[in-house]
């Protein structure tokens, strides 16, 4: 028995010893980390409220994070910066209110750490969700057609549409689209992703 | 102690400790099949929706959704059923003694077949809680964690009651298999669905489980199976009692920290991922210690390849375990991830660790453990054979393609001067040889349903001699022999 007791202790033992390391002094080393204030008294990061924070939850439902990664890799490490996806790398800071987190390790798409700053328009947006295709030829992202009312040909025009454009081929009777609820939240969240602020540590 | 002296009492113990495991055993390989099906599926779904994105494009089964559904059903569904019912057969044999609990045991494999299928549906309609391996919502991990409560206690239990004198090297692996699972499950979840953890440090925290999950959970239950199988089929003693020591114990101290190589590049702390690499590269310890302690037994006994199923597929684990290691342990550098991470690289590394290791490990178990829990033979070695090749052929094309492709996808992504969709153009033809790979592996896993399936249906046949490669069975001759009697 005494043997027995050994190993289940060791064995024990193995795993304490990375959960300590990894799961809980990391954890201690980021608790302090707190916003910075801007210049204008607008603080950085800021939490999630409204639309962006609904949205984000729809970025979690649709498994977004299994394409998309949000990460800016430095300078040197990769081409993250020279492909235009951030002005800076990323750093823990900017992570401080993203519960759960969604950094991805997978870019089967581009990283969107910053596709608010690089992709501001709600129009692009909406289109590229509606139909990858429209904005960006030879894409293999799904349709997310069922985030969009679609406004036919004969139906009266309405409030936030947005022209399909008449080169598309699968436009069909489809003039325009409208984001529906969960669609404006989509890109509300989208548009709300931007690690632009150089913060000081990630100037180091 | 009762310890079992003459070799007609440890056969009789032997017969008494697969008859009692009969039930309980067959219920979590069978639901192991299944999930492994389904996951087949999901993953041959997910596979062609990244080069035709219009297939099957509703909201339930998005790629986001679908794809997480066939990681999680294959290391949850197979890989938790299979490794749970080899722990508790061979931790039976091994021991000498009666399956314990066996009322709360198949409980528990019902309970844990309720929460897989809640957890697909809650990921499907889009509950999933968005952390990379852990998305079942915590309502139905509970119903996969519970049975391992009895799993655990019945493991300990039969580890106490045991009759043999010594403790064989299967043996450390399922008992640090049952102590590491629930630790990691309970602290992941504590940590990261429940919140006591954010941010950056809840990224560590998800891949620290993320990789052990595999690591702590599957790999030790594939690498027990091996040291059972390989001896035993061949006849022979293992290589070396003290090589396997260091290997259980660099395996147990090193495999837990190099989780964090998943992050690499990532906005955290240049430690936590120097951590994860040194923990990497300390691998190869363990890795070639046992790869040496398989190979060198197998050496002298490569012609038993052609007639024996078991160690067929055994071998094939264990070799794929050295290659996979290798291969995950270089991974894990600076320069190889500066390349090779977010590409497609990694799933095809980690489908050879789980298609090319672990799952012919647990094949092999099956097929070994099968015709002696249910007294009856395999019904035709054709299929086992298609099942053998399928298995072999889909894993390396599907690794081949996936690697290759992930290093010259990465190589690109890290040239500014190549548009993106470029990258994705380049992909594209690797992404339809995945989708054959996935198809050649579900043919594999039908011809193992049938062969299954007919053994379930207990047709009494009983042949006089096992299942080889070598034999030819006739099911419908047999069939016909059998309404005659």
């Amino acid at each position: 028995m005494g043997r027995t007791l050994f190993l289940a202790l060791g064995i024990f033992l193995t795993i304490a010893c990375s959960v300590t390391g990894l799961v809980i002094l990391p954890n201690w080393q980021f608790q302090g980390l707190k916003p910075v204030t801007k210049k204008d008294g607008v603080k950085y990061p800021m939490p999630y409220f409204g639309d962006n924070h609904k949205g984000r939850a729809e970025y979690i439902s649709h498994g977004c994070i299994y394409c998309h990664s949000q990460q800016v890799r430095m300078k040197g490490y990769g081409a993250d910066i020279r492909r235009g996806w951030g002005t800076r790398r990323s750093v823990p800071r900017d992570y401080i209110y993203d519960y759960p987190h969604q950094l991805g390790t997978m870019r089967t798409g581009p990283d969107l750490a910053n596709i608010g700053a690089r992709q501001p328009s709600r129009d692009w947006h909406s289109l590229h969700l509606y139909d990858p295709q429209i904005t960006s030829p030879g894409s293999v992202m799904p349709r997310f057609y069922y985030l969009f009312d679609e406004v036919k040909q004969g139906e009266s025009p309405r409030a936030g549409a947005i022209k399909v454009p008449d080169g598309y081929p699968n436009r069909g009777s489809v003039v325009a689209i409208v984001p529906n609820e969960r669609g404006e939240q989509l890109i509300a969240y989208l548009k709300w992703l931007n690690q632009s602020f150089p913060l000081p540590e990630a100037q180091q | 102690m009762n310890v079992v002296n003459s070799p007609t009492e440890e056969i009789r113990a032997r017969i008494e400790a697969d008859s009692s495991a009969r039930v309980v055993v067959t219920l979590y390989w069978a639901s192991a099949l299944f999930w492994l099906t389904f996951a087949t599926l999901a993953g041959l779904i997910s596979s062609i929706k990244l080069h035709s994105p219009d297939f099957l494009n509703y909201e339930w089964l998005t790629f986001g959704r679908i794809r997480p559904v066939h990681w999680d059903t294959a290391i949850y569904g197979f890989g938790g059923l299979a490794a749970s019912g080899t722990l508790l057969w061979l931790q039976a044999r091994l021991c000498q003694v009666k399956l314990p609990f066996r009322g709360p045991l198949i409980i528990g494999g019902i309970l844990y077949n309720l929460g897989m299928v809640l957890g697909v549906i809650a990921v499907l309609a889009g509950y999933s809680t968005g952390v990379e391996t852990l998305e079942f919502p915590v309502w139905a991990m509970t119903f996969l964690v519970l049975p391992f409560v009895v799993i655990v206690i019945a493991n300990f239990t039969m580890y106490a009651r045991k009759k043999t004198q010594h403790t064989y090297v299967s043996q450390w692996y399922l008992m640090a298999v049952t102590v590491w699972f629930p630790v990691l499950v309970l602290s992941a979840e504590a940590c990261i669905n429940f919140g006591a953890v954010d941010g950056v440090a809840q990224a560590i925290a998800n891949w620290w489980y993320g990789h052990n999950v595999v690591g702590l959970f599957a790999t030790p239950t594939g690498i027990a199976a091996a040291y059972y199988l390989i001896p035993k089929v061949i006849g022979k003693p293992i290589h070396s009692y003290h090589l396997s020591l260091v290997g259980f114990w660099t395996n147990a101290i090193f495999y837990n920290w190099a989780g964090t190589h998943h992050l690499t590049g990532g906005p955290l702390p240049a430690w936590t991922i120097t951590v994860g690499v040194v923990g990497s590269m300390m691998m190869f310890i363990p890795v070639i210690t046992i790869g040496i302690n398989h190979h060198m037994t197998m050496l002298g006994s490569f012609h038993l390849l052609k007639t024996s199923p078991t160690l067929r597929f055994a071998v094939m684990g264990s070799m794929m375990y050295t290659v996979a290691s290798f291969q995950g342990s270089l991974e894990a550098l600076r320069t190889h991830q500066e390349v090779t991470h977010f590409t497609h690289y990694t799933i095809g590394h980690v489908h050879l660790g789980m298609y090319g290791f672990f799952a012919p490990l647990m094949f092999a178990m099956m097929y070994y453990a099968m015709p002696r829990l249910m007294r009856q033979e395999w019904s035709s070695a054709r299929l086992i054979r298609i099942h053998f090749w399928c298995t072999l052929v889909g894993t390396a094309l599907y690794g081949g393609a996936m690697c290759f492709a992930g290093v010259k996808q990465g190589l690109m992504m890290n040239d500014p001067a190549i548009p993106f969709l470029k990258v994705v153009e380049f992909t594209i033809p690797f992404l339809q040889l995945r989708t054959l790979a996935g198809l050649i592996l579900l043919s594999g896993t039908m011809a193992f349903l049938i062969n299954f399936g007919r053994m379930m249906a207990r047709h009494k046949l009983t042949f006089a001699d096992p299942t080889l490669f070598t034999s030819e069975r006739n099911w419908d001759a047999l069939l016909e022999e059998e309404q005659k009697v």
